[in-house]
């Protein structure tokens, strides 16, 4: 039974989606125990050099073809699953995102390979590998063994700092040709769409007052914008609120939005599900406002409180502009 | 465009969850089932599919528990036909591998186009319905789809990437899409619909044939997380709390 | 000699006629209403008649247009034998009529009342010219000081033709002390030659005729047809419970009203009666809140579609609409949409200001929620509130909570509180969803508990069968989540043995007493009484059961809620709740029937603030911080303790006056 270890790389637009570096730390943490090789899996066009920050892998293996040149389910699925055939790895880790969960299924009953979903942590007990999952919202774990001879898992962020799998310094690249046909696609890329340009870039600010759910009414957004402009910091948003429309997708933290890492995040009214959490965890200082005391958010926060947050907004504001002004 | 919806129920997160006895699964002996928030959306696009281009609707669900009231509402909401699929054990729990291979052979004999369900429900744990389906189906697959629209017998799909980047699919049909969100929310439909569509809508019951469960993997433990790292929480009335949160902002600096 | 008499007659039969057709109209158009009643209770409703007809009751809710108007009615009425008398007698001169053409105590009142119904006409004007109140934006101004002007013009002309006519000593009113006004009139023309006397006596008598027939004419066309209508209006009243909305219209699976013949007539009638007084708008908290409710302008405007509709109908009849474009076009506009905006029907907090000011006693509240009812079958509702809806139907709660946590609050009483499921109890606490589920009402709802323990009453819960009560539910529109949550509140309640209901939430209280064909238990009778807590505690403290051990001392002021006062007449028990605890009550300016709904009824609370300009609330904490001396704002519903705690802030009120629910002093001062 092999015991290697594979990572597929996600990549959009010429840049290394930041899943990628999570997969490569977790997978070297595994394979290591495991005592196999850790390879990452690139696929693109005329796209090697995305390689150079894929140090933490034993080899890349990279292939190269028009079709490939940017993600389509089909032709990724079908390149994927081949190579795994051909090569029956122990773990194929997968992105739990947009364009892992799109072939991680159809690669796995093509193979008949189990697929594990959702997973934050690999470890290895008496030799044999473990998967611990998030379900539920994050409000409960699954773990387990993995499969053998081989299966799939696809991983969301959370378990492993992203720094800790990248490393400068391509490794070993073994290009290879496509393993199966790419002609007749059922799924083409027409083109992107940019993301609305906000007003504001909320990657690039240190304070955030972030808004979920627990805003109630859109009117009380501007006490959230008093608060954030006594900091000098900015609004910003859970997808609740943006699904309404009350503020922008340029402002939308999380899975589907932008990851933020400023020095203090508000989190007002936020439940804390893994699609957003995803997205601000790294920030250095969280405090959450939330009246349900089971939250998720609280695991992530460094300090809590279950008041209102609409009583309490307009309160601080006032305190934190006495407390400047004098 | 005739459009399937399979619909899937799982544990409402507003109850406590608990862990049953074996320690391997979610006690369901007083778990709410409701349908899969995301579906709610693959179902709201449906319907808004049907008012553009026309066509029907079909609803598909596992008879998991309570669905009936569901899948009534789903009528009130405008859709042709709902489906209830029967079978043994499917109150237990079925990972969604099983779950897909017995949707595969209820479709069998229903005709469509496009298949529309959830990109993925809080409880999956060995991916999700939308993509096995698809591949048990031979169909092409795309997910995080906030957007569809028809053009020359072909679907356009947007798709959703994080920071707020959106790529235009062109997918052939037969296809199945998963919805991260629909282009408007879910719509609410009066009681008294629902009650009419009880009285005179009629749910289709369809024997499932044998589940294929091989795929997922075994759990060896399901439990709560302890917080081990929980945030230091402020007691107090708010007056209390903003004090308390004034002094942590000071001491770190952010008053500056 | 010959050609006056049968101009007269030509005249009035042309005027006649007009009006007849004129009415005629109309009445067709009602005809495509729906049928009302049956109409039952005649004593209540002659007695109602007496009063708010012939005493004018509710028009002296504004105390000096109430006395003009009361002088405007009864001049009317008491001149109406003069005008028959000057119709006659120019068709044949000489003419007096029999009685009331001589009885001289009548004239006596006719010349006074005269004199006072042309002051109060002054009055009038100055109001419509230069007084100009916020209440008649909107209303047809001209049109009202028209006919002002009509009636300024029959009463002098009147009085100029009776003093001429006693100047020439052909008066049937004899002695002439009877008539001091006419023959003070007489006396200031005595002195021209009586060629000219004559002239001005005949250009008098074809003023006021023409004037009079004039206005007969008009009067089916706009505000004055009051004139005719309102004495049905008051008469056919809904005479239920005002907290009791009439059944809801289904048409062929078409819920609520979607064009105006879905309507009945008697609600047509309503808007016939509609003076465009303004009274309603005056009252009005969402009008007031700047949000685009006016309920005068929605019944004018309901009135002038059902006119232009009815038009259309009978012009596209006979030859088909698709034969006549312009009748197509009106037949297209969509009553809600086009006639009526859905903001102006969601903006209702369904408070009964409106209906309770009227003095035509037209309903403005059942017209909103049947247009209501149809919007929300097509989806035509705030996201929130559809969110709301989503929960309440899900969850029997608008929280979104389970319902399992419906009883939380009551975690750490000791004494355990009864579960009513279990054992029997008196009292049924129906505990409402603010008062169970908010975090920040936990409090009262437990001080609520322990004050009843001390009153020694047998109380218990429902705990986890306890739903939604649906009052709002209904009125937002919802009929079928209504019943569906009705239903099971009531198995639940069959299933208990209790002798009465106590509530603590006004609207809950209102539904469970009006609405709910049965309340009771499935042994026992199948209403029983329910009482709010302030009743409850008037109760037990009145017979000692609740002993108050310190009087507090406070000056405070009382705000009624709409569902308790307005809607179910309870004002005095909470008022001597405050007394027997030592409260100096400082009343609101605008108290009892005239208190403004804190703005959270009908739904609202439900409901995205956009467009209010000045919430009610906070209107309602200014009024009473400008009250000298009062140091809390005493409210006795959940919803009022939230939105009047949030006013506070919001109006910067914090230094000033503080909310507090009844119970909170009750406890204080139970020592």
């Amino acid at each position: 039974m092999s015991q290697e270890v594979w990572v597929v790389a996600e990549t959009v637009r010429g840049e290394v989606m930041e899943i990628t570096y999570t997969m490569l730390a977790a997978g070297r943490g595994l394979a290591d125990k495991l005592g196999g090789s850790l390879t990452a899996v690139l696929l693109g066009h005329n796209a090697e050099g995305l390689a150079g920050t894929l140090g933490v892998a034993d080899g890349v293996t990279y292939v190269d073809h028009a079709a490939l040149a940017e993600f389509t389910p089909d032709a990724y699925q079908r390149t994927i699953a081949g190579l795994v055939k051909g090569a029956a790895p122990r773990v194929v880790l997968l992105g739990h995102s947009s364009m892992g969960m799109d072939v991680a299924c159809g690669i796995g009953i093509g193979l008949g390979s189990p697929l594990i979903a959702s997973c934050q942590t690999l470890d290895v007990q008496a030799g044999k590998p473990h998967y611990v999952s998030l379900t539920c919202g994050g409000k409960v774990l699954a773990e387990g063994e993995l499969p053998e001879p081989s299966c799939l898992v696809t991983m969301v962020p959370g378990g492993y700092k992203p720094k800790d799998g990248r490393k400068e310094g391509a490794p070993k690249v073994t290009k290879v040709a496509p393993p199966t046909a790419l002609d007749d696609l059922k799924v083409k890329l027409k083109g992107y769409i940019e993301p609305e340009t906000g007003d504001v870039d909320i990657t690039g600010e240190s304070i955030l007052a972030s808004v979920g759910r627990g805003i109630g009414q859109r009117d009380n957004l501007k006490l959230a914008e008093e608060l954030a402009a006594a900091l000098g910091g900015a609004v910003s948003a859970s997808r609740p609120v943006v699904d309404q429309g009350w503020l922008p997708t340029s402002r939308l933290v999380g899975k589907s939005g932008k990851s933020v890492k400023p020095r203090l995040y508000l989190a007002l009214g936020i439940s804390g599900a893994p699609e957003h959490a995803e997205g601000m965890r790294d920030a250095e200082c969280v405090i959450a406002i939330n009246t349900d005391e089971k939250a998720p958010i609280f695991d992530i926060a460094q300090y809590g409180a279950t008041v209102d947050v609409v009583k309490l907004l307009p309160v601080l504001t006032e305190k934190i502009k006495q407390a400047k002004g004098s | 465009m005739n459009i399937v919806v399979p619909v899937k129920f799982v544990p409402d997160l507003v109850e406590e969850l608990e862990i049953d006895k074996s320690g391997v699964a979610l006690d369901r002996t007083y778990m709410r089932l409701i349908p899969s928030e995301q579906d709610e959306h693959a179902l709201e696009q449906a319907l808004l599919l049907k008012e553009r281009y026309g066509g029907t609707v079909t609803v598909v669900t596992l008879d998991t528990g309570d669905v009936d009231e569901a899948l009534f509402t789903a009528i009130a909401k405008g859709a042709d036909h709902v489906v209830k699929v029967l079978g043994d054990g499917f109150a237990e729990g079925i990972n969604n591998h099983a779950a897909s291979s017995v949707l595969q052979a209820a479709l069998k004999d229903i005709a469509f186009d496009l298949i529309l369900t959830g990109t993925q429900a809080t409880d999956d744990l060995d991916g999700s319905t939308g993509p096995l389906l698809a591949a048990r189906l031979g169909l092409p697959f795309v997910g995080y789809v906030t957007g569809v629209e028809q053009e020359d017998g072909k679907i356009v799909a947007r798709k959703e990437y994080p920071g707020g980047l959106v790529a235009e699919m062109e997918v052939a049909l037969p296809a199945v899409l998963g919805i991260q969100a629909a282009e408007k929310p879910p719509r609410y439909v009066v009681t008294s619909l629902v009650m009419e569509a009880m009285k005179t809508a009629k749910i289709e019951e369809v024997e499932a044939g044998q589940a294929e469960g091989g795929g997922a993997a075994e759990v060896a433990r399901m439990y709560l997380p302890e917080s081990s790292e929980r945030a230091e929480m402020i007691e107090g009335n708010v007056d209390h709390v903003a004090d308390a949160l004034v002094t942590v902002f000071r001491d770190r600096g952010l008053l500056a | 000699m010959p050609i006056e008499p049968m101009l007269v007659v030509a005249a009035f039969l042309a005027s006649l006629g007009l009006f007849g057709l004129r009415v005629y109209r109309r009445f067709e158009h009602m005809r495509l209403g729906q049928p009302a009643g049956p109409f039952t209770h005649w004593w209540q409703r002659i007695k109602a008649f007496l009063v708010f007809v012939f005493g004018q009751r509710r028009l002296f809710r504004f105390p000096t247009p109430g006395v003009a108007h009361f002088f405007i009615f009864w001049g009317f009425l008491l001149l109406l034998p003069t005008i028959a008398q000057a119709i006659i007698e120019g068709v044949f001169p000489g003419f007096v009529l029999p009685f009331l053409g001589t009885f001289g105590p009548l004239a006596l009142v006719q010349d006074l009342i005269a004199v006072a119904v042309a002051v109060a006409v002054l009055y009038g004007l100055y109001l419509r010219l230069i007084a100009k109140p916020e209440r008649y934006r909107g209303s047809h101004q001209t049109e009202g000081v028209l006919v002002l002007i009509f009636i300024l013009t029959i009463m002098v002309s009147l009085l100029v033709m009776n003093g001429l006519t006693r100047n020439r000593g052909e008066s049937a009113i004899q002695p002439a002390y009877w008539q001091p006004v006419s023959s003070f009139v007489g006396s200031v023309l005595a002195g021209l030659s009586q060629g000219t006397q004559d002239i001005i006596g005949k250009v008098a008598y074809w003023v006021h005729l023409g004037v009079v027939l004039l206005f007969l004419t008009m009067l089916p066309g706009g505000k004055h047809f009051h004139v005719v209508t309102s004495m049905f209006n008051v008469l056919l009243r809904d005479v239920e419970p005002p907290g009791r909305l009439p059944p809801a219209p289904q048409f062929d699976g078409q819920a609520g009203v979607k064009n105006v013949e879905q309507f009945t007539w008697l609600q047509m009638l309503n808007w016939y009666s509609c003076s465009e007084c303004g009274r309603c708008q005056e009252v009005c908290p969402a009008y007031a809140s700047g949000l685009p409710l006016s309920p005068k302008l929605l019944i004018m405007s309901l009135r002038a579609h059902l006119f232009e509709r009815g038009t259309a109908l009978r012009a596209a009849g006979s030859g088909g609409a698709s034969g006549n474009p312009s009748a197509q076009a009106v037949l297209d506009r969509q009553l809600t949409g086009d006639v009526i905006a859905d903001e102006v029907l969601w903006a209702c907090t369904t408070c009964y200001a409106c209906d309770q000011e009227c003095p035509l006693f037209i309903e403005h509240i059942p017209p909103i929620v049947d247009m209501r009812r149809y919007l929300l079958t097509q989806g035509r509702a705030d996201p929130m509130l559809m969110s709301a809806l989503a929960n309440l139907r899900r969850y029997g709660n608008s929280f979104g909570q389970s319902d399992r946590k419906r009883a939380m609050w009551t975690a750490d009483m000791t004494p355990p509180i009864k579960d009513i499921r279990r054992e029997p109890a008196h009292t049924l606490w129906f505990v409402g969803d603010y008062a169970s589920y908010s975090p920040t009402l936990t409090a009262i709802t437990q001080a609520t508990a322990r004050v009843f323990q001390k009153a020694g009453i047998d109380f218990g819960l429902l705990y986890d069968a306890e739903r939604n009560a649906g009052n709002d539910i209904r009125r937002v529109g919802e009929e079928g989540l209504f019943e569906l949550l009705a239903m099971k509140n009531k198995a639940a309640l069959a299933g208990c043995e209790f002798q009465e209901i106590v509530t603590t939430d006004p609207h809950t209280y209102n539904t469970l007493k009006n609405e709910y064909a049965s309340n009771g238990t499935s042994n026992g009778s199948p209403t029983v009484p329910v009482l709010h807590y302030t009743e409850v505690l008037d109760r037990a403290i009145a017979s000692g059961q609740l002993p108050i051990r310190r009087q507090l001392g406070y000056t405070v002021t009382y705000h009624d809620p709409c569902y308790l006062g307005r809607y179910n007449g309870v004002y005095d028990a909470p008022r001597r709740v405050l007394e027997a605890i030592g409260c100096r009550l400082a009343e609101m300016p605008r108290n009892r029937d005239r208190s403004l709904c804190c703005g959270a009824g009908g739904g609202r609370i439900w409901m995205d603030e956009a467009g209010i300009k000045e919430r009610p609330s906070e209107n309602r904490i200014r009024e009473a911080a400008a009250l000298d001396g009062v140091q809390y704002f005493v409210v006795a519903c959940p919803k009022d303790v939230t939105m009047y705690r949030d006013a506070v802030k919001t109006a910067g009120q914090e230094d000033r006056i503080v909310v507090k629910d009844m119970i909170e002093l009750v406890e204080e001062a139970l020592g």
